[in-house]
């Protein structure tokens, strides 16, 4: 839930700190505030800020199976440039998430569809495109490796009725990452469009009349009124598909992995399919290399922050706020 | 844009509706598409999933994968298990972020700056940076395998804290003014008037808590690893591995993991899409 956050923090500190009224407590001595905020500060400090610290601490040094820790200054750091599974990696990584943000307009013109004024079955339509956004991802990358199966899935079925026989979907190197893309768009799409729908009913209906009354056309209606106004919303959701593309786990976790058959027979697409989060659990608890995959941990970390850094630069460029 | 009244533009406007239709149905296609194909294969015998053409509709209908699926893993215990770690660290979450979120808002004290500073710094660093000291704290505690080792560390949430407190904050604060004047401690400030009123954000708040719960997979694939103590979705994932070319029964399963959530959703619809568009910032 991390991303949801992040967005929100940083898009909108003027409301939280705009509202000055008289705070009712102020008399009351701090105790009581205390109190209330005693167990999230235990529980934020104990599980996630010292383990920010520690987890920087492990990334220079080098450790047994979760044994003893002995300092080793950079050499994890220089590991990672001399492991090639790191930049394949970092640059499956990279793709999965252009793919993502490549889908997000489809999303808007679904959205846009939906909002038309006397659309029937509006809910209806919101209700099956947000379907799998509440569906457990294991279980939808499982019936989705079912789909891509090479000899009797659906897909190569569906292929098979216009003449192409298709590959091995999750098998095949140079197909398993657009076939776990797709898993991706599918399962976040429903989100996207309902961050857009409730932005697109907040523009006032004048704004479309008036564009019709001065003769534009769809497409002008489109580019010149909707997209600028929900320009916040596009904004979010574009931030938080890179958040959550750079985390990509689960859907390539269940694609490539075959957890009870013996080592040596992994799916042949895993160099290729296999995430900075992925590598990051091989490493860390697969080969029980703390060091090295904390060390992933933080190119993960910078990889985050520069292209959320990168965003908050541009977004003065094109987003508008009413 | 508005109905068009007059009669000479009304069979374009017909086309333009069946165009909209005909694109939000072939989308609808696409995403309801895998689970009626999932539930179709869940119903079939093995052998007919094998088959050229596939069957669309099972020849022969068996509902034994389900039971199948019970057989091969502890399903029952894995259900529990994901169940009561969902309720744990959704009860935690929503009680411990409001109150927490309602001090944020409403209350001055010394360091509370400092404090939400540092509770927002959780949220911008992606969830493995944590793992392997959590894991290591879990392990220290000898709370692997367990089910306080699932939920303890996420019975807090940086999240939830700050979606609670925006929440707090547009709230309007004459009732609790009036409450305290009445004699009301912070406390029952709190309980008796505040919370009450916050009934949609508590909502919004439990209904994500409980989605990334029950669908949570890296955390529980860590620190548990005992098959009757897992969650259904490192279950799963490790059915996956020992069935991997039995997928009615693959099916069957994920179907039995998938539905409770997709049953709350078609109830609750429209509560879960406020609380998305919720998060999403106004």
């Amino acid at each position: 839930m991390t991303p949801f956050a992040a967005q929100r923090t940083a898009g909108q500190p003027a409301r939280a700190g705009s509202r000055r009224g008289r705070r009712p407590s102020r008399n009351h001595g701090w105790g009581w505030a205390y109190l209330m905020i005693a167990p999230t500060t235990i529980g934020l400090s104990v599980f996630y800020l010292w383990p920010i610290a520690q987890t920087l601490y492990y990334s220079f040094t080098s450790s047994g199976p979760f044994g003893g820790h002995t300092w080793t200054g950079l050499a994890n750091y220089q590991a990672l440039g001399g492991d090639p599974s790191v930049g394949q990696s970092v640059l499956n990584t990279l793709l999965y998430t252009g793919i993502q943000l490549a889908a997000i307009p489809f999303a808007l013109l679904v959205a846009a569809l939906l909002n038309q004024p006397g659309l029937r079955g509006r809910s209806v339509y919101r209700v099956i495109f947000f379907l799998p956004v509440v569906t457990m991802p294991v279980a939808v990358a499982m019936l989705w490796r079912w789909m891509y199966q090479g000899d009797y899935g659906l897909v190569n079925y569906l292929l098979s009725l216009v003449g192409i026989h298709g590959p091995h979907w999750a098998s095949d190197p140079d197909y398993a990452l657009y076939s776990v893309a797709a898993i991706g768009i599918w399962m976040s799409f429903g989100y996207n469009l309902v961050i857009f729908l409730a932005g697109l009913q907040g523009i006032p209906a004048e704004y479309y009349e008036a564009a019709r009354v001065d003769g534009a056309g769809p497409v002008r209606t489109f580019l010149r009124i909707t997209v600028p106004l929900v320009s916040p919303n596009i904004f979010f959701v574009t931030v938080l598909t890179v958040i959550n593309s750079l985390q990509m786990f689960d859907i390539a976790y269940m694609m490539m992995s075959t957890p009870g058959s013996a080592a040596g027979t992994a799916n042949p697409a895993l160099p290729r399919v296999r995430s900075i989060s992925y590598l990051f659990f091989e490493k860390a608890f697969v080969e029980h290399d703390t060091g090295f995959g904390a060390a992933v941990a933080f190119v993960l970390v910078a990889f985050v922050v520069l292209v959320t850094v990168i965003q908050f630069r541009l977004q003065k460029r094109w987003v508008h706020y009413a | 844009m508005p109905e068009v009244q007059s009669s000479s533009r009304a069979p374009r406007h017909r086309a333009r509706s069946v165009a909209v239709h005909a694109v939000l149905i072939a989308g609808s296609v696409v995403m309801l598409g895998p689970f009626l194909w999932e539930l179709v294969t869940a119903l079939k015998p093995f052998s007919e999933t094998t088959q050229l053409p596939p069957t669309l509709l099972p020849h022969h209908w068996q509902l034994s994968n389900f039971t199948t699926v019970f057989r091969s893993l502890p399903f029952g215990r894995m259900f529990l298990n994901t169940v009561l770690m969902t309720v744990g660290r959704t009860v935690c979450q929503v009680a411990f972020s409001a109150m927490a979120g309602y001090a944020f808002a409403r209350m001055r004290f010394r360091g509370s700056a400092v404090l939400f500073a540092l509770f927002l710094s959780v949220l911008m660093v992606p969830g493995l940076v944590f793992l392997i000291p959590q894991y290591l704290i879990i392990e220290q505690l000898g709370w692997l395998n367990t089910l306080q080792g699932l939920i303890v560390p996420m019975m807090c949430s940086a999240f939830g804290t700050f979606m609670m407190r925006q929440f707090f904050m547009s709230l309007p604060t004459d009732i609790e003014e009036a409450a305290r004047l009445d004699g009301a401690n912070p406390w029952q400030v709190f309980w008796r008037v505040v919370l009450p009123l916050a009934r949609p954000g508590l909502l919004a708040l439990t209904i994500l808590t409980v989605l990334s719960s029950w669908n949570d997979l890296m955390y529980p694939l860590i620190v548990n690893t005992d098959p009757q103590k897992m969650t259904l979705s490192a279950g799963l994932a490790s059915l996956q591995g020992e069935h991997f070319t039995d997928y009615s029964v693959l099916m069957a399963g994920s179907l039995m993991a998938t539905a409770p959530m997709i049953v709350i959703f078609v109830l609750l619809q429209r509560h879960f899409i406020q609380s998305i568009a919720f998060s999403g910032g106004k």
